[in-house]
């Protein structure tokens, strides 16, 4: 069980930081969405945004590691019959998945400390209000950040469709082991039948 | 021809303009000598207090001629500031103000009456959500006189409670915290 990545698979550290990022991205997007049309006498409306800005804190952690090991470790070489269109398609997806993530946490962090609140990451630390933008043109902070955390929030989903929907179509379609490599670390070559032909 | 028209209409003018417009005062939003505030019971338990940070009015008094006076004030809705950008965005949304919809909430008195203990009642037209409805202000006339630069100025305190279901604002927050009491303190600089 590597923990590593190799050329030819995702190590298991690799693996298991991408579906924690995975469950996080959908969890935050229903809870954000559910908890914004909460009644106020609901037992979840001070619990709910409180996990979502904790998980939210806590994924921007395991996002700039994620960040730092794709950067500094190699990743797996993409398969040899991915074309170069497909290679090129799913980087800049793959850039851009990163880069929206980090623009949500960042635009939420300005909405919560807008004020010079912290915020609070469940009962474990706190992280300090830093910058504190004067509203532009009459909008405040908190309204400027919650635009940009809504509609980035969008397009990420509409990404994430559109990466769900290239994994299922190399598993469907080109039968091939690019899902299988980032479920299954273990096996140290993952083949499937359709590529020993 | 034209310029002796012209000339004898900026005289006339100049000189009946005191005389219906002296007594025109414009809210000192300038020197921030003007506040308006809001107060809603949490839960029943406390009171909850903010402002709208940016508004502009003017206002006119004839001490001679009380009841011709005439009130009016423009507020920017997206300048509510409870002192929690959590809460103030709440507020902004659908839920409450709605700003991007109702960017503007409005007052025009319609009538001012002099009441006994330099106190007065002014009625008028509050706009709020996007619905008109009539209010009553309970006035408090603060003081007027000259002010240390030159200038002279008058103030003046109102305080009134709004239903926020009859601006069509029907978040529930509680059966203690349907009414919202609105008060303002707005001084005017005589013009």
């Amino acid at each position: 069980m590597p923990i590593n990545n190799r050329p030819t698979h995702w190590g298991w550290l690799a693996v298991l930081m991408h579906w924690s990022t995975a469950l996080c991205v959908f969890g935050l997007f229903t809870l954000g969405l559910w908890m914004t049309g909460l009644d106020y006498y609901s037992p979840w409306y001070k619990q709910g945004p409180w996990i979502h800005k904790s998980i939210g804190v806590l994924l921007l952690l395991l996002t700039l590691l994620r960040l730092f090991m794709r950067l500094s470790l190699k990743a797996p070489l993409p398969l040899e019959s991915h074309k170069s269109g497909e290679r090129m398609a799913a980087k800049a997806t793959h850039m851009l998945l990163y880069a929206l993530i980090l623009i949500i946490i960042m635009s939420g962090y300005l909405i919560s400390t807008a004020d010079g609140r912290s915020i609070e990451v469940f009962s474990w630390f706190s992280v300090p209000a830093t910058i504190t933008i004067t509203g532009i043109q009459g909008e405040a902070q908190e309204e400027l950040a919650g635009s940009l955390h809504w509609y980035s929030a969008c397009i990420l989903m509409g990404l994430v469709g559109l990466h769900i929907l290239g994994a299922l179509k190399h598993h469907i379609v080109d039968k091939d082991t690019t899902l299988l490599r980032m479920l299954r670390p273990y096996a140290n070559k993952v083949i499937r039948k359709s590529q020993l032909k | 021809m034209k310029q002796i028209y012209r000339t004898a209409i900026v005289v006339l003018a100049l000189v009946f303009a005191p005389l219906s417009f002296a007594d025109n005062y414009k809210v000192d939003v300038k020197g921030a000598h003007a506040f308006i505030q809001f107060k809603i019971k949490h839960l029943g338990y406390s009171w909850l207090t903010g402002r709208f940070n940016t508004f502009d009015g003017q206002f006119s008094y004839d001490e001679k001629k009380p009841s011709a006076a005439k009130v009016t004030i423009d507020i920017d809705t997206a300048s509510i500031d409870s002192n929690h950008a959590e809460r103030d965005k709440h507020l902004r949304g659908k839920d409450f103000l709605n700003v991007s919809k109702f960017p503007k909430a409005t007052f025009v008195s319609t009538s001012f009456k002099n009441l006994d203990g330099g106190k007065a009642e002014l009625k008028g037209e509050l706009t709020l959500h996007g619905v008109t409805k009539m209010i009553t202000i309970d006035v408090d006339h603060v003081g007027h006189g000259k002010d240390p630069w030159g200038g002279y100025r008058r103030g003046l305190a109102g305080t009134t409670t709004l239903k926020l279901k009859d601006f069509g604002i029907d978040y529930n927050l509680g059966p203690a915290s349907t009414e919202v009491e609105l008060s303002f303190g707005i001084e005017g600089i005589r013009q």
